[in-house]
């Protein structure tokens, strides 16, 4: 493995990373302030790659509408899911609120099977952002991910700007932390969630958007990322945004990294017995015939098998070891 | 007087002796009809419903033994988000509760195997109702060897049959000196690997074997990865057994590494695969797979242009269907039964002429069909056209696949470790 692999490795995995972020960051906001763990959000980021895919390809429009237009429409979407399906369910208390989330993930996949049908659709790069950026080695970069980098980051930095430099920001930061206090204030509370209800979602729009063209976008997408940003959250720390980055990057680089690797039990074993200088007629043998030995499955086991548990079992070391999360600061 | 009413009597008689003697056969499918293997299902449904109604329901049904029969098919979700054998054979029950007495199933070979093991439970356990499982595409060759079963019909050529050809081809081209396997993690994508690994070696020891990897199927959020390792192997070319959305991911991720090396698939085409590679696809993609070949009958061509205007947003993705369905027809004509048992001695050694062009032959020794098995190549140019004259493309891109070289009757000798038990 040389150099240039292991970077462009690299930042494919802090590509993958910040585009979990985007999906994380919403659903961070909304579980903090309004205490609903939304199992529909995944739902929008897989919306935001339909309503691209129409727009940017069915329609001919280009992609470049589609990016501030999606976001924009989702997150309208949003606000009304808020103000008229969440805010009613609310006097019922979480587990309302939870179990209409629930369902609303499976009203949307089948809207989506329904409209769309169950095959994948051709959403590609726009042609300005097609071919590779830079080469190093053998191995080129695209421009697309370099693309999805930059916007992740620069709605990090807005966000990051709107909720520490801003009054707007500042209530939010209360409201996460003391809403009664807040609406006792004087300041609509309601308003304030059905907004970040609307943000949260439109970022994860804007993932769809940027981040389908690069993965398969059919009715399992949701299905497919929604676990992984519920690890995001919990490892981060709910309710913090540096929290869901941080946890982000660390899931994104980590599991390109294991997809990436080639490491497995039986290469371990050769690396051994070479170093041993060991003769091993095992290891001679073609792999399928060692992966019909009884202990197959274990010496054939590689990083890409774990790298699918590392979220999961990073998730539960946290919850054992720290279970307010990574920059969390409170224990809830 | 007396004579005009026994004449009623008889004409009515008649009549309810010709209604009394229809019957309708039930036939289960049962496949993956949701989750992220949904489109793979709702295809395959198609293709049968339209199959069934082509060779027997339109002609006003068939002639069985004096009885005019009728095809039913009843489809059944056989996916917990993915294909699922447990749930697989649940459902399996169910049908049988129902009154089917044939078995459609095909996506996973996990689930064939688990199905090919039930039916045989279940007809040992109910052997005056048993029922006949017609596999349309698991093609691990577990199946018709080791794990045979009388009551198991393939109708795909199994995977080593598919490689056979494949290597064939890999072997001959002279620019191929080293060779990359990606595969799904389960029976099926282990058997590729086997496969590929087992003939490269001898056919062509020269050619090495740079990476031979397994990936969790159905789970892979971004193929990037494989393909970066893929290039920095350097290997000549990849061979990769993927189905569904994971070669969606990896034919993406490789397309858009730009490896420049010939990518051999069993199933790269069809159901949104071949509209997203388009262009960038074009001579890079190989298929291994029976199908209609270079010059399809006028029969092919009416038939696709029939199917094409029932389902305008559908293909014919797998063409064995029609002939899973055309011998079932002659089987059950030739029993002149529709009892599964007789119509499964029936399907034994028959030799079906295929509408595709080629014989079938289904081998009474392991169950396994044997037909003319094709290596086509990922094109917009020079594609054979239906009786509309439009292009036997897929997903309405205009590409689609050109069989580029002919196994007649592939690996019609191979052995087979089977030791079939009739009843």
């Amino acid at each position: 493995m040389d150099w240039g692999f292991i970077t462009v490795t690299l930042l494919d995995g802090v590509a993958r990373g910040l585009y979990f972020f985007l999906v994380s960051a919403g659903l961070t906001l909304i579980f903090s302030m309004m205490g609903v763990l939304n199992f529909a959000h995944a739902s929008f980021f897989m919306l935001g790659g339909y309503f691209a895919y129409i727009i940017a390809q069915e329609w001919g429009l280009s992609f470049w509408v589609a990016l501030p237009v999606v976001p924009l429409v989702i997150g309208a979407i949003g606000m009304v899911v808020e103000r008229f399906g969440l805010r009613q369910v609310h006097k019922f208390g979480h587990v309302a609120e939870l179990i209409f989330t629930f369902g609303l993930a499976f009203l949307v996949q089948e809207f989506v099977k329904l409209v769309f049908g169950n095959d994948t659709k051709p959403y590609a790069v726009p042609e300005l952002l097609k071919g590779p950026l830079f080469t190093i080695g053998d191995q080129t970069f695209g421009s697309f991910r370099a693309f999805m980098i930059v916007v992740s980051i620069s709605i990090f930095i807005g966000l990051y700007l709107l909720l520490t430099r801003t009054r707007v920001g500042m209530i939010i930061q209360a409201a996460l932390t003391h809403p009664n206090t807040v609406s006792n204030l004087g300041h609509n509370v309601p308003l304030i969630f059905m907004a970040v209800f609307g943000v949260g979602t439109a970022l994860a729009a804007l993932a769809g958007v940027i981040a389908l063209p690069t993965d398969a976008l059919q009715p399992g997408a949701a299905a497919r990322l929604g676990p992984i940003i519920f690890v995001i959250i919990v490892v981060g720390g709910l309710g913090s945004l540096s929290g869901a980055l941080f946890a982000s990057l660390i899931i994104g680089v980590l599991t390109t990294m294991f997809d990436a690797s080639q490491l497995s039990v039986i290469s371990i074993m050769e690396a051994v017995a070479n170093l041993l200088g060991i003769e091993w007629s095992l290891l001679e043998r073609p792999t399928y015939e060692l992966r019909r030995l009884m202990v197959g499955d274990l010496i054939m086991m590689s990083t890409k098998q774990v790298g699918a548990l590392f979220p999961y079992l990073l998730m539960v070391l946290i919850l054992i070891f720290r279970p307010q999360g990574l920059l969390g600061k409170r224990e809830s | 007087m007396k004579k005009i009413l026994m004449a009623a009597a008889a004409a009515v008689f008649a009549v309810s002796g010709a209604a009394g003697a229809e019957t309708t056969v039930k036939l289960a499918f049962i496949d993956a009809l949701s989750g992220p293997f949904a489109l793979t299902g709702e295809r395959g449904l198609q293709n049968f419903t339209f199959a069934a109604d082509y060779f027997v329901n339109n002609q006003g049904g068939i002639d069985v033994g004096g009885e005019n029969v009728k095809f039913e098919i009843l489809s059944y979700d056989g996916a917990e988000g993915f294909p699922s054998p447990k749930k697989s054979v649940l459902q399996a029950e169910k049908a049988l509760r129902d009154g089917a007495t044939f078995i459609l199933q095909g996506n996973s070979s996990g689930v064939a195997a688990a199905m090919t093991d039930f039916v045989g439970k279940n007809n040992r356990r109910n052997a005056d109702n048993p029922i006949v499982f017609l596999n349309y595409s698991a093609v691990v060759p577990a199946l018709t060897n080791e794990l045979c079963n009388f009551w198991h019909f393939r109708f795909d050529a199994h995977a080593d049959i598919k490689m056979e050809a494949l290597t064939d081809v890999i072997a001959a081209n002279e620019n191929v000196n080293s060779v990359y396997l990606i595969g799904q993690d389960y029976s099926f994508g282990q058997a590729v690997a086997a496969g590929a690994e087992r003939m490269l070696a001898a056919k062509r020891p020269d050619i090495e074997i740079v990476g031979n990897e397994l990936h969790p199927i159905g789970q892979v959020q971004d193929f990037t990865p494989y393909a970066r390792n893929v290039k920095a192997s350097g290997a000549d070319a990849l061979i990769t057994g993927n189905w569904g959305g994971d070669m969606v991911g990896l034919g993406k991720a490789i397309l858009e590494a730009d490896l420049g090396i010939p990518v051999y698939t069993y199933y790269a085409a069809a159901d949104g695969i071949t509209g997203l590679f388009g262009e960038a696809g074009n001579g890079v993609i190989s298929l291994v797979s029976e199908g209609w070949g270079a010059n399809p009958t006028e029969e092919f061509q009416a038939y696709h242009t029939a199917f094409k205007a029932q389902y305008p947003d559908s293909d014919i993705n797998a063409p064995r269907i029609i002939n899973a369905m055309g011998m079932l027809a002659q089987a059950m004509q030739a029993a002149g039964s529709t009892d599964p048992k007789s119509v499964a001695y029936a399907l034994e050694n028959m030799e079906y002429d295929s509408m595709l062009g080629t014989k079938v032959f289904m081998r009474a020794e392991d169950h396994q069909a044997f037909q003319n098995v094709y290596i086509n190549t990922h094109t917009n140019e020079g594609l054979p056209t239906n009786s509309a004259g439009a292009a036997l493309d897929y997903d309405k891109s205009g590409y689609g696949l050109l069989a580029t070289s002919t196994v007649e009757m592939a690996s019609m000798g191979i052995e087979t470790t089977c030791e079939m038990k009739r009843p």
